[in-house]
């Protein structure tokens, strides 16, 4: 167990040095949905960085797979459930400015009380989905 | 060119650290997230290991800067107010995030597996975000 928390919180540094690089190098806050967002809404030049930051997301697996880090290879959720909670992860990301990388790290990080409040509200909501969902339906 | 390629280590970090975190695992998300069954607290180290290297990098050294390494000036979001469309925003991804256990960077990361369940997620998003952005393009331009 405790082996498990050590190797969360060494994944989380690894996320909050991506992110600070990131913001030191490029001054782009690391807020994924926010990137996702941007790189679809318009193809030009100026994306390109928005397309190789998602590019590194996706190929980041093949270099932990060799060290025995490797993606779930099923998912606890069928099709329609995923599609209804994609759709609303879009829509709750674009309204709320934010998901948990650009909220949860970034924008704490900063000490923004938006960000702040956002987090606070997500994970809260997150918490009564579960519970709803897994002991009450 | 070099914007470019600093995002693409950026990315990487990232997706290494949601890979080795267990956050890209939708099954130990919705674990971390289901308080009333055998709560699973070890997600909380993912947050915690990221503000720590995040929040005093950013005091310390990001933010006496007066612009960043390779670029002009630092794009930071310009809205303050806690506004009724962010809590109303937050809740509706807090709804979509304890349905699925996924979220925006995992799901991104997840593609690599090929998984269709993955891939319909993740178009689903890209759709309520195209959505959402033309709905409000519409209200604000009225």
């Amino acid at each position: 167990m405790a082996v498990n928390f050590i190797q969360a919180f060494m994944g989380g540094a690894l996320i909050g040095l991506g992110a600070i690089v990131l913001m030191l190098l490029n001054g782009r806050v690391a807020g994924i949905s926010g990137i996702i967002n941007g790189a679809f809404s318009q193809f030009s030049k100026q994306n390109f960085w928005r397309w190789s930051f998602l590019a590194g997301l996706v190929a980041a697996p093949f270099l932990t797979s060799p060290f025995g880090y490797n993606l779930p290879t099923s998912l606890p959720i069928n099709g329609i459930t995923l599609v209804v909670a994609g759709l609303i992860v879009g829509i709750g990301t674009q309204l709320g400015s934010g998901c948990t990388s650009g909220h949860g790290i970034c924008g704490i990080g900063r000490l923004s009380k938006r960000s702040i409040v956002a987090t606070m509200v997500f994970m809260l909501s997150a918490f009564v989905t579960v519970a709803i969902t897994q002991h009450m339906l | 060119m070099k914007l470019v390629l600093s995002a693409l280590l950026c990315g990487l970090l990232i997706g290494l650290g949601l890979v080795t975190s267990g956050m890209a695992d939708p099954a130990k998300v919705l674990g971390f997230l289901d308080l009333l069954g055998q709560w699973d607290p070890t997600l909380a180290f993912v947050m915690g290991g990221g503000l720590c290297v995040y929040l005093p990098l950013y005091h310390l050294i990001v933010k006496p800067r007066q612009a960043p390494v390779l670029a002009l000036s630092f794009q930071l979001p310009s809205k303050t107010k806690t506004e009724k469309r962010l809590i109303m925003g937050a809740a509706t991804f807090g709804i979509g995030w304890g349905m699925s256990g996924i979220c925006p960077g995992p799901a991104m990361t997840n593609l690599s597996g090929g998984q269709t369940g993955i891939f319909l997620f993740v178009i689903a998003m890209l759709v309520g975000m195209i959505l959402t952005n033309k709905v409000s393009d519409l209200v604000t331009n009225k």
